[in-house]
């Protein structure tokens, strides 16, 4: 566990690239895995995000036990505000909070791989674009998978639907099934308030190569600096080949998305109590 | 057991038949290329592939074994002729190969058939069907040489075919695409992109195809070595300096002021990675590669040291001249 000093910054033998230097993943003498994610790009990601999460943000992370310290793994949650603040977070609270610190690599959408720049520091960081190819080899090669199988739909979510889920894709639940992954569900509470969307503009988004702007009552899409909630369930191990029909697999997600909803439910109505 | 390798002038082919030969194996090449300083027991046939008097090798010689590694990569050779030579040329092997009694058929392609593009997989398996055509047209007879080749799979089951698609080699010669554009001393990169390159020693190379040819695998296979690395790594490495352009401008410099000359669909392969999976090579012939990606790139930099500034030279020649001390 990321120890503070008074002051808030984080302890000297916690630094990032101490944490970096515990992380298990096999850089070569460039500091660069057989997947090109790099420990030079991982420092500067990690010393800017670590800010995030410790003063910007004010990151409160439960049941981080419930991640496997080694091992394949799939993290699947819901979507929360109208950018990737919620994909950022997860991936550093498995960096600062985990014992060794895990890299948790996300699946992007494809048009992040397209856009320069984006498409370097996306792919140094391990985040490569959402293909099944990727997702099952990264599975088998025991790594940690970030997923929000609510898809772009989830992040386009208005701030009145903060906290409900859209419907979840399958694949994920194949994919576990396949490479025989257990789920830690996870839901994640305050992202809806960091970027009140009040609008998505579909159109000028296409224009710019994204799948939509979304649009806050302050214009830009810019996080405020609301206190946010990452809960990690226990996790969920489903039997089977990944081969079954789909109404087997859709009572497998039906399960996953309620403990999801479970999990926001609760904490809403802790937070409503004043905990 | 007698081999034949086609286009025996290249870096790689002469050490294919270095390799074979030292194995005990008799070697026997064609190229119209020269080999200068070729072993006496190493026979090179100075025809071209396609004409008469390389069949007459055939006939005459018998080889049991065939390494095809005559077709142009060279983007300078282009439209007809490369045609000609890249599926002409692979037809024809494949003829003579069945014609007179060729066991084992090996063709040598490229892992960049596989295609570079932002939706696609980082590590591609034989599973995948060769797509480099709509992004860049420039490679398309060698991707239909490499598809030709593993028609013959099925077409004629009784010659053992195997079709290697090898990722980029480095090494000591600086022959072939990376090394080609790793040989001035400013390389050129597309700003915003830093793509994964895939490479392997030369020498590695080569002792993957000699393996080949002495295990005598069926099938498709990736022939890779090391890990991957990403393009500015490289470039680091071999103290060269990289120059991150735009897209647009990049196109119109290409060529220019001192940057390799490049096709445009050709831009894509540095924007985008593309990676093989090599594992199913090594489970059918343990293969194991010797230089890893460290030693590759101090191979290629001890031979190859980057060009000196201009206005050093300058410097020197003006002190040579006595104008400056």
């Amino acid at each position: 566990m990321t120890r503070l000093e008074p002051g808030g910054g984080v302890k000297q033998e916690d630094s990032v690239q101490a944490r970096l230097d515990r992380m298990e993943l096999p850089f070569n003498a460039y500091g660069v895995d057989p997947y090109g994610v790099s420990k030079w790009h991982l420092r500067i990601i990690f010393e800017a995000m670590s800010f995030f999460y410790r003063q910007y943000f004010r990151v409160r992370c439960h049941g981080i036990e419930h991640v496997p310290a080694r091992g394949r793994a799939m993290l699947v949650g819901n979507h929360s505000g109208g950018v990737a603040v919620d994909g950022a977070m997860i991936v550093t609270s498995c960096f600062l909070e985990m014992e060794p610190p895990r890299l948790a690599q996300g699946m992007a959408e494809k048009f992040i791989n397209a856009t320069p720049l984006a498409s370097t520091w996306a792919s140094r960081c391990g985040q490569f674009p959402g293909l099944p190819e990727h997702a099952v080899r990264l599975l088998e090669e025991d790594r940690l998978l970030m997923v929000f199988p609510e898809g772009a739909r989830g992040t386009a979510k208005l701030y009145p639907q903060r906290y409900d889920l859209v419907d979840f894709g399958t694949g994920f639940m194949r994919l576990a099934l396949k490479t025989r992954s257990p789920i830690i569900p996870f839901g994640f509470l305050g992202g809806g308030a960091a970027v009140p969307t009040v609008a998505n503009l579909y159109g000028l988004g296409r224009i710019f190569g994204v799948p939509y702007v979304p649009v806050t009552p302050y214009l830009l899409p810019l996080p405020l600096p609301v206190p946010l909630e990452i809960h990690y369930g226990e996790p969920m191990v489903f039997e089977g080949t990944g081969n079954e029909d789909d109404v087997v697999i859709q009572g497998y997600v039906e399960q996953v998305k309620s403990r999801i909803a479970s999990i926001i439910d609760q904490r809403r109505h802790e937070r409503w109590e004043g905990r | 057991m007698r081999v034949l390798i086609l286009g025996m002038g290249g870096a790689v082919a002469q050490r294919v038949a270095l390799a074979l030969r030292d194995k005990g194996h008799t070697v026997f090449g064609i190229d119209t290329r020269p080999w200068e300083d070729a072993p006496s027991d190493i026979e090179l046939h100075a025809v071209d592939l396609r004409k008469r008097a390389a069949e007459d090798v055939f006939r005459t010689r018998r080889p049991e074994a065939v390494v095809h590694m005559a077709t142009v990569t060279s983007l300078r050779v282009q439209g007809e002729e490369r045609h000609r030579i890249n599926l002409g040329g692979t037809r024809v092997v494949f003829e003579h190969c069945r014609a007179y009694g060729v066991k084992h058929a090996v063709f040598v392609g490229r892992h960049t058939f596989y295609g570079a593009a932002p939706d696609s997989a980082l590590y591609h398996t034989e599973d995948e069907p060769p797509k480099e055509l709509a992004s860049f047209p420039e490679l398309a007879d060698l991707v239909a040489a490499d598809l030709y080749a593993s028609t013959a799979l099925w077409r004629y089951p009784e010659l053992t075919t195997s079709v290697l698609r090898v990722c980029y080699t480095l090494g000591p010669s600086a022959q072939g695409t990376l090394a080609t554009f790793l040989r001035g001393r400013r390389v050129p990169m597309v700003a915003g992109y830093d793509p994964l390159f895939q490479f392997m020693h030369e020498d590695d190379v080569a002792a993957a195809i000699a393996l080949t040819v002495e295990k005598r695998v069926r099938g498709v296979f990736n022939i890779a070595g090391p890990q991957p690395l990403p393009l500015s790594v490289i470039i680091r490495e071999a103290q060269r300096q990289p120059v991150p352009l735009p897209m647009m401008v990049l196109r119109q410099l290409l060529g220019r002021f001192g940057l390799p000359r490049l096709p445009p669909g050709a831009l894509y392969h540095l924007q985008y990675p593309i990676v093989v999976d090599a594992r199913a090579f090594k489970e059918a012939t343990g293969f194991a590669y010797r230089s890893d990606e460290v030693q590759t790139i101090q191979s290629f930099l001890a031979a190859h040291p980057p060009p000196r500034a201009r206005r050093e030279e300058l410097f020197d020649r003006l002190e040579a001249l006595g104008v400056l001390k």
